[in-house]
């Protein structure tokens, strides 16, 4: 983990605002957050309750649309996209890590890693293939005939990391993966994560688990939808306007 | 920990000279808490003064052995729990003690700084157990990572700790403010 190189960026947020409501109800959720995250990277991002920790996820995975500025997702904006381009950028790049791991209960762990490349198009023996592979890089391919009820919590999350980065994918959005494990369960699932990371994905973690944040290369915190601080790289705002990108 | 008993652990496995002791605490303990030969050579003497701990005949450097009461002294660590009651002198709580009674601080910023420090500080000793191998490691890297793990964990309690302080401020805040009663005074409750 040390000495790690990071690559291109891959995720750029610029003043994301995102308003919910209208007139005197109006909330705003984002409050001109602006993130990069780049190929070898994982971003924590923590903050209370109500904080915008879901709803930037969901923006930068393209579910939730900002109400002004943009998000770029591996060169593509997402605003300039309509629904059916963005749906399929998201399909191809996005990967989505959940508390409850989300497997489907009557597919086989490789017929849930599968599943994604068999929508994107890509024919079943080479998404089987290519399911298979993923398993292996987080250590359960001896458990590819198994049904998620058949696997443990952390078995399972490691099937669901697996899934969130097959193929193509090269961002996965964790939304509380260790929320529903022990903590060295947890710990294991963090290393898992963060080895294919490092062998080439980035990553957005949302979790209120500072153990489980502090495997991230940084962590930043919202506060009523905006950021109000960070650990390591800090953003600079300036020089970005110096070079006209806001 | 004390070294004084860490030394007695040590040595209850096999006899060792004073350099040994200290390489192997320190091993044990990933450096965490480094030793320099004075401490070990007063510790052991004292040890011996006390009947804990004997050279062993012809070794040169000489080695130290446990002595039964040394072996005694042993068990009674193991089974004791460690006292907690005292709670020891924290910065941190004495500056955000005095924080959210001073005028003009402002503690929301006091407590987002120390956050984003602990949580580097987290990552920090995060990145050094990503180091270590996860299964099966040597019982020198299992008594290392365990020490880091406290360290962790402690630094994790602050983060938490520095979460609650913040809610409680903001709520206070949103609260009217209620005088203190006089000591000398009787507490009258009123509805």
């Amino acid at each position: 983990m040390t000495g790690r190189q990071l690559g291109p960026v891959l995720l750029t947020a610029r003043g994301v605002t995102r308003v919910h409501g209208e007139g005197a109800t109006a909330v705003r959720a984002l409050d001109g957050v602006d993130l990069d995250i780049r190929l070898g990277e994982l971003v924590a991002v923590m903050g209370a309750s109500g904080s915008g920790k879901s709803t930037l996820l969901n923006i930068v995975g393209g579910l939730d649309t900002p109400t002004t500025g943009s998000v770029t997702l591996a060169g593509d904006e997402l605003s300039a996209l309509d629904a059916r381009a963005r749906a399929r950028l998201r399909r191809r790049a996005v990967g989505y890590v959940f508390q409850d791991f989300n497997l489907i209960p009557a597919l086989t762990a490789a017929e849930n890693v599968s599943l994604p490349r068999e929508l994107d198009g890509i024919g079943g023996r080479t998404a089987r293939a290519e399911a298979r592979a993923a398993l292996r890089e987080v250590g359960v391919d001896h458990l590819a005939d198994r049904f998620p009820d058949e696997m443990s919590g952390g078995q399972q999350q490691r099937v669901a990391i697996a899934r969130a980065l097959v193929g193509p994918r090269r961002l996965v959005l964790a939304d509380e993966p260790t929320g529903a494990l022990d903590s060295t369960t947890g710990e294991d699932v963090m290393r898992v994560l963060r080895a294919r990371i490092d062998a080439g994905a980035a990553g957005l973690l949302v979790t209120h688990e500072p153990r489980f944040a502090a495997w991230a290369d940084r962590t930043v915190f919202l506060r009523d939808g905006v950021v109000v601080d960070g650990t390591g790289r800090r953003l600079e705002p300036w020089s970005l306007q110096a070079a006209g990108s806001i | 920990m004390s070294v004084r008993q860490g030394m007695l652990a040590l040595l209850a496995q096999e006899p060792m000279h004073a350099y040994q002791l200290r390489q192997q605490f320190e091993a044990r303990t990933g450096g965490t808490w480094p030793l320099n030969m004075g401490q070990v050579s007063t510790t052991l003497d004292r040890l011996v003064r006390d009947g804990l701990v004997e050279p062993v005949d012809g070794t040169e450097p000489p080695a130290y052995a446990l002595t039964d009461a040394g072996r005694a002294a042993m068990r009674e660590w193991w089974s004791t729990p460690v006292v907690r009651s005292a709670p020891q002198r924290d910065e941190l709580s004495i500056k955000l003690a005095l924080a959210v009674t001073a005028p003009d601080v402002d503690v929301t910023a006091i407590v987002q700084a120390q956050r984003t420090e602990t949580m580097r500080a987290l990552t920090d000793l995060t990145r050094l157990k990503a180091d270590l191998p996860a299964a099966g490691p040597a019982s020198d890297d299992l008594a290392w990572s365990l020490v880091l793990d406290n360290l962790v964990f402690a630094a994790e309690a602050e983060v938490r700790w520095l979460d609650h302080v913040e809610a409680r401020v903001a709520r206070a805040a949103t609260q009217p403010i209620r005088p203190a009663v006089a000591a000398d005074e009787p507490t009258r409750v009123t509805r």
